[in-house]
């Protein structure tokens, strides 16, 4: 599989160069956020609004009502938890086309509870007017700002950053509001986001060896969340429906999607697999994710449930098929 | 300035613009049982002065009697709109005016009336169902761009607005109205740190320091003295004037801008204009008569005044 460095940072530059309205706040994480090549680039286009959330969140309302496009960039957890009442109402209620880059969600760093974005998505999608998507892997980072560019009012992006893994084509962009089918099949339905899309990978490749038929989708717009497609493949699970996420299973992709099979009136057997209601702490993404639930093991006796079944299917198996055998040996990065 | 003056001076046209104010907003306490009435008596000159002598605007380019409101904005809403037209069309070298403590509508509703940007009727709709013009303004409501009803969050807000300007080449000043308590607030303190980092002296702020909040005294609830040097201390350029003199609020803005964001401390009366409104101290931050006595005194003196 192929490993993809500092995308985000590379592909802003070039998206930019010919959008003179494109402006990029930063709140003291520049290199955290790999914006630092952009600064290089545009200096006249890049504001240090220095450590201070609720003042950049109000004056990118400000920029957004004069014609510009501010591309707000921090850790997610700095953006919803430190200037919601901002983000409120300077940016969503006059819904501004204000970009907001929250990076470093959920297990994705060491940094404790302090810096760990665990929900987000649902805060973010109980704010009207906002949209909320979350990329999944480098061909997403790419093609994100095509995708988001249209959208009149507030975007909230889950972002990658580091070394990333490319999961899906390169020349299959992102497109909002649709979810990419990844395997077909009519036992289980599977829908995951961000990071457990490449776990959940993992946990199919074995399964499937084992002859489960599985529908597994990747979801990235997690608002407005309307793809008919979702809701197809959950009517047609024969055993069940698992979502797996890197966030709470409150008000993330594991509520939106009980959301809609309940209004439709689609009555199947839901499992949400995500932080149940806890906080994590700093630790390794790894650990984590195995002392969370968040992993393929967690995955696969999930649907060992669903189907009534043991596979005796162990680690080791699933230690012979990693798709990231490569990221797995990249350096752990930095804060 | 914006408006001439056939007979007299300019700050005879503030003195009665303020009187109006106050007037209007005293009446409208009366009928209506409750407002924000101090807020007018210790702005009325500071609104009156940027009317009158102040800001640089164009005619209002709005209705004269406040449209409905048009539903909140979003993407299935093309017919939302702001409030900014009372104060003129957007131009390079034209000001913009953003009042920060929203619950000062009133009386920026009344101003507008007595500088002949709004008609008088238009108060009527004044906290009625469905109407703009809001007991706390926000951005559909006449006079008001932003939304800051939360408080704290308009400068920011503006600075973001200036920086646009700046990086478009324009020349216009950006006016903003705020009140004392809204420097106990986090926000402002980093809006100060970043327009003076950003040099943004095409913003100027009027202060109403009328040394009132919600619980009462603000050196009781929560104390923000000495304002002037913690502001010095931000970087930005501080007058600190007797808030009811149309001279001394007019001054400042006349020095040419250095760089510094520019703040003008009016050190206000809540009662001022108002004797009557001493005895219901220290809580004055919206008025509701106690009886109907009390009501009947302030109406008497309503028909005084008129």
């Amino acid at each position: 599989m192929e490993i993809l460095s500092r995308v985000h940072a590379r592909k802003l530059v070039e998206w930019a160069k010919d959008k003179p309205d494109v402006i990029v706040l930063s709140a003291d994480l520049t290199g955290s956020t790999e914006i630092d090549l952009f600064r290089e680039a545009y200096p006249d286009r890049f504001f240090s609004m220095g450590m201070a959330e609720q003042n950049m969140m109000s004056f990118a309302g400000g920029l957004a009502r004069e014609g510009f496009y501010p591309f707000i960039h921090t850790f997610a957890v700095f953006i919803y938890r430190r200037a919601y009442d901002q983000i409120a109402d300077s940016i969503a209620y006059p819904n501004l086309p204000a970009r907001l880059f929250g990076f470093l969600p959920g297990v994705t760093t060491p940094g404790g509870a302090t810096h760990q974005a665990i929900e987000d998505i649902a805060v973010m999608r109980a704010l009207p007017n906002m949209t909320v998507v979350e990329v999944g892997d480098a061909t997403e980072v790419e093609t994100l700002l095509d995708a988001i560019h249209p959208v009149k009012g507030p975007v909230y992006a889950r972002m990658l950053r580091g070394e990333i893994p490319r999961l899906f084509a390169a020349d299959e962009p992102l497109r909002l509001g649709r979810a990419r089918v990844l395997s077909a099949g009519n036992d289980i339905t599977l829908l995951s986001s961000g990071i457990c899309t490449e776990e959940a990978l993992r946990a199919t490749n074995v399964l499937r060896a084992r002859g489960v038929s599985i529908q597994h989708m990747h979801v990235s717009t997690l608002k407005p969340f309307d793809d008919p497609a979702i809701l197809e493949a959950a009517a047609q699970a024969r055993c069940g429906v698992i979502t797996i996420e890197n966030h709470t299973i409150l008000g993330g992709l594991g509520t939106a999607v009980a959301e809609v099979i309940a209004e439709a009136g689609v009555g199947k057997k839901l499992v949400r697999i995500g932080l149940r209601d806890v906080f994590l702490h700093g630790a390794s993404r790894p650990y984590l994710m195995r002392e969370y639930g968040l992993d393929a093991i967690t995955l696969i006796r999930t649907v060992e449930q669903l189907l009534n079944a043991d596979f005796g299917i162990t680690e080791s198996d699933l230690a012979a098929v990693r798709l990231d055998a490569i990221h797995s040996e990249a350096k752990a990065e930095a804060l | 300035m914006t408006m001439t003056h056939e007979n007299g001076h300019w700050q005879d046209e503030v003195r009665r613009v303020a009187q109006g104010i106050r007037r209007r907003v005293l009446e409208h306490t009366i009928t209506q049982n409750g407002g924000y009435l101090s807020q007018a008596c210790s702005s009325a000159e500071t609104l009156a002065t940027l009317y009158v002598k102040v800001m640089r605007l164009g005619p209002s380019i709005a209705p004269k009697v406040p449209p409905p409101f048009p539903g909140v904005p979003s993407q299935h809403n093309s017919a939302a709109f702001t409030g900014a037209g009372y104060n003129g069309p957007h131009a390079p070298d034209l000001d913009r005016f953003f009042l920060s403590a929203v619950h000062y509508a009133l009386a920026l509703y009344a101003a507008l009336i007595e500088v002949g940007r709004m008609a008088p009727e238009g108060l009527a709709q004044f906290n009625q169902d469905g109407s703009t013009v809001e007991m706390i303004g926000a951005e559909h409501s006449p006079g008001l761009e932003v939304t800051g009803g939360s408080l704290g969050q308009t400068l920011s807000q503006v600075g973001g607005i200036a920086l646009a300007r700046r990086l478009r080449g324009e020349m216009g000043r950006n006016w903003v109205f705020m009140s004392d308590g809204e420097f106990q607030s986090g926000q402002t303190w980093e809006a100060v740190q970043a327009l003076s980092f950003y040099r943004l002296d095409t913003i100027g702020v009027y202060v109403d320091v009328n040394g009132q909040q919600c619980d009462g005294k603000m050196t009781e609830v929560m104390n923000i003295e000495p304002l002037t040097s913690r502001l010095e201390a931000f970087g930005a350029r501080v007058f600190q004037v007797a808030g009811h003199d149309p001279d001394a609020l007019a001054a400042p803005t006349e020095l040419p801008p250095d760089g510094r964001p520019l703040f003008i401390l009016a050190y206000t009366n809540a009662c001022a204009g108002l004797p009557l409104l001493e005895s219901r101290r220290p809580k004055l931050h919206y008025v509701r008569f106690k009886s109907e006595d009390e009501r009947q005194t302030f109406a008497s003196y309503l028909a005084a005044m008129n």
